[in-house]
């Protein structure tokens, strides 16, 4: 590979972010499907469970799984701790279940899958087609193969509509399938797995998810297996006064590896929508996850109406010695963002990661963080988080680490940045510390500057335009995350950066 | 070149006048330097040319190559070639040192119509030029100013300046902290750029960048205005007696 291109990706902006800035002037996948859809009456209760158990040809045991999320969830209230204001949600004025008419028979394989939907996936640069690696990797032969495949489940509002690579990834013994499927074909892995890291009692949202999760995906690895290509699931949400509860659950069994990415997009509505999805991932023994998301649901319009209320429970368990698990993120959507991807480092020697980058622009508000648990001897975490807030938003870094008493000579190391731009945006860290051994360190550094308008000025004065500048200014400061993200997401997400960011400085 | 006309300009916060009428032209191919002592306004005039906030012109025009400028955004101002070395060049951590030249080079070629440089040509480049300034790959690959010592600050916006080709170069003070070697230098960089095609405005306390850059025109400006011009022995003359003679004179 040339010196050069190295330099592209992984040293700050390119000419590509810059392009974008120039090409897209607001959020760039506001558009929606028009296409026939199949809705469950609005609200939840019994009959709605079970009817989304039945569309999903669910078995029993699946089905009373969820009718005791839904009694538990009764008895719960909307949790209020965290630094996000909204008005009351009304559980009852919602669609839980959609999708399109064409799914209702279960397309065999994605030939038979309506065009429309396939063009959807496409216009947003998702392929669908197994002969098409991800947009944006052309070219980067970094494997010795000279292929870069990515594998990818697609998410339509509450259905999966195909994933790509299956057959080859079964040679390989990798199961990647919706969840859905899972569920039907793999009866005693999703039962042994399933709410086995986030319990079905975990939180309000969590609990909601479990009694009415549509779709999501399903992966496992089995021990000793590389998974030979990325793994991704793409989240769209496209009917209106519907919200999305998709549960994805991973398990990667001992001295496997797989790296997961996950997107996701929503069109633009007046009014807001609901997300709750529920993550869970098992890591046996020596096994590697790294999970990686650019989260960019709609996040409203500039006066703050609108956008996705994203609540999201993530966990991942490091059962095994030697496990280790990375979290990467790139908060850019989403009106409300809610949401604490954590670790349980129960192995001895385990290590968690979490890389956050999390903007919050115009009305936007983001709660976001890590919890660290650290449960066996000598395990090891790092929490890298970067907040950007601009215009009137409020971006709020909560963090938990814990070390066990029986998690003796346990590391922490946690930095959390912000970077504020204007003056009417906010910025708050709120660090939970809780150590309860002796042999245990535990480091915290925090940092809040602004962006300076003689860097600015700076950059300007060489020849960038101002929002060029700002999203320069801006990748610079996120750097150490981008970093840590897959190839094609960095670019990605490095657009991401510059375009959410547009209209906050002038 | 650029042809400073009756330029008043005064703060914007405060109503305080800084320039006080500067009249000032610099032809293609000529150093003209500007000395004279602290809070004369040299500084200031560095900042209103190349267009950063704070300011008010209240009088006057700026032409560059026959375009009027001072309506025109800072990135306008220098897509049309105009340079300024900064008295304290600007960090901005994370940003590679390449990547910030590289998104420079091609936003100015952007904006002139022109294609941009590809990875391969602007590498070659920009070692080439750095290699002259004796500026390591190492230097390259670090954040923009990020750490870097005052000489190496300095020479950095040499590099700038080379790989941008403006028409019109400003230093402002660039020879502030800087050691014997290290002027030389930055000085022979300077030297390296100078073209019929290219003026500068050398803007400084002391005569011993002078000794290095030599200039074909010295203005000497005290509160607000050009208050005497001339050739090179000018600048000895402030050298040697101080600009206390100049300013009893004018006054």
């Amino acid at each position: 590979m040339e010196a050069g291109d190295t330099l592209q990706v992984k040293d700050g902006v390119d000419q590509e972010t810059i392009d974008a800035v120039k090409e897209v002037s607001t959020y760039k996948y506001g558009w929606d499907t028009d296409i026939e859809m199949e809705y469950a009456p609005k609200g939840v209760n019994e009959d709605i469970v079970k009817l989304i158990s039945e569309k999903n040809l669910e078995p029993e045991w699946m089905t009373n799984w969820r009718l005791e999320a839904l009694e538990r969830w009764k008895k719960m209230t909307e949790p209020k701790w965290a630094m996000v204001d909204y008005p009351e949600i009304d559980f009852q004025d919602q669609y839980y279940y959609a999708r399109p008419k064409s799914m209702v028979e279960k397309p065999k394989s994605l030939d038979e899958v309506d065009p429309k939907l396939l063009a959807t996936y496409e216009k947003l640069g998702i392929p669908l087609k197994e002969q098409m690696i991800l947009a944006g990797v052309e070219g980067q032969a970094d494997k010795p193969d000279g292929e870069r495949k990515v594998a990818v489940d697609a998410v339509f509002d509450s259905v999966s509509v195909g994933t790509t690579f299956k057959s080859e990834l079964k040679k390989a013994g990798v199961i990647f399938c919706s969840i859905s499927e899972a569920i039907k074909e793999h009866p005693e892995l999703v039962k042994k797995y399933l709410g086995s890291v986030v319990p079905v009692s975990d939180n309000f949202y969590a609990t909601l998810n479990s009694a009415v999760f549509s779709d999501g995906s399903f992966v496992y690895i089995p021990p000793g297996v590389k998974c030979p290509m990325e793994l991704s699931t793409y989240f769209r949400i496209n009917a209106e006064n519907t919200g999305q509860f998709e549960r994805t659950l991973i398990i990667a069994d001992k001295g496997s590896y797989v790296s997961y990415l996950e997107g996701c997009t929503a069109p633009k509505r007046d009014t807001a929508q609901l997300h709750a999805a529920v993550v869970e991932i098992v890591v046996e023994e020596d096994a590697e996850v790294k999970y990686s998301t650019v989260q960019n649901w709609f996040p409203g319009d500039e006066n703050g109406n609108g956008g996705i209320y994203n609540f999201v429970t993530k966990r991942a368990d490091c059962r095994g010695d030697r496990a280790k698990v990375m979290w990467t993120q790139v908060e850019t959507g989403s009106a409300v963002t809610w949401k604490y991807p954590s670790c349980i480092l129960r192995g001895d020697e385990s290590q968690g990661e979490f890389y956050s980058i999390a903007i919050a622009n115009n009305h936007q508000q983001a709660d976001t963080g890590t919890k660290m648990l650290h449960l066996g001897k000598n395990t090891k975490s790092r929490i890298v988080s970067k907040g950007i807030s601009a215009g009137v938003a409020q971006n709020t870094y909560r963090g938990q680490v814990n070390m066990h008493p029986r998690a003796k000579n346990s590391r922490n190391y946690t930095q959390c940045d912000s970077l504020l731009i204007g003056d009417k945006c906010g910025a708050h860290t709120v660090p939970y510390i809780e150590v309860k051994n002796n042999s245990s360190r535990v480091e915290h550094e925090a940092t809040t500057s602004k962006v300076d308008d003689d860097q600015l000025f700076y950059c300007r004065q060489r020849g960038m335009g101002e929002e060029e500048a700002v999203a320069l200014v801006v990748n610079g400061f996120c750097k150490d995350v981008l970093q840590a993200l897959p190839m094609e997401f960095a670019m990605e997400a490095q657009q991401l950066v510059a375009i959410s960011l547009e209209g906050s400085v002038g | 070149m650029l042809k400073i006309n009756n330029l008043h300009v005064s703060l914007e916060d405060e109503d305080k006048e800084i320039l006080k009428g500067v009249d000032l032209t610099v032809d293609a191919g000529k150093v003209h330097a500007i000395m004279g002592p602290n809070g004369s306004g040299k500084s200031t005039l560095s900042y209103v040319l190349s267009g950063k906030e704070g300011y008010n012109v209240t009088d006057g025009s700026v032409e560059l190559n026959g375009d009027d400028i001072m309506e025109l955004e800072p990135e306008e101002r220098a897509a049309l070639g105009l340079f300024l070395a900064f008295q304290y060049p600007i960090e901005i951590p994370g940003v590679g040192n390449m990547t910030f030249l590289r998104t420079a080079l091609n936003a100015q070629r952007k904006a002139r119509g022109e294609d941009e440089i590809g990875a391969t040509d602007f590498l070659r480049l920009v070692r080439e030029k750095a290699a002259a300034l004796k500026i390591d790959s190492d230097m390259l690959k670090r954040p923009v100013n990020v750490g870097f010592s005052g000489g190496e600050k300095k020479r950095n916006e040499i590099l700038q300046m080379a790989m941008l080709e403006p028409k019109i170069c400003i230093l402002d003070e660039t020879d502030s902290g800087l050691d014997v070697d290290a002027m030389k230098l930055v000085a022979n960089g300077v030297n390296a750029l100078r073209d019929e095609g290219r003026g500068f405005l050398v803007i400084t306390h002391y005569q011993r960048l002078l000794d290095h850059i030599k200039p074909d025109v010295v203005h000497i400006m005290a509160d607000g205005k050009i208050i005497k011009s001339g050739g090179p022995e000018l600048a000895l003359e402030v050298e040697n007696n101080g600009y206390s003679d100049l300013l009893d004179e004018a006054s």
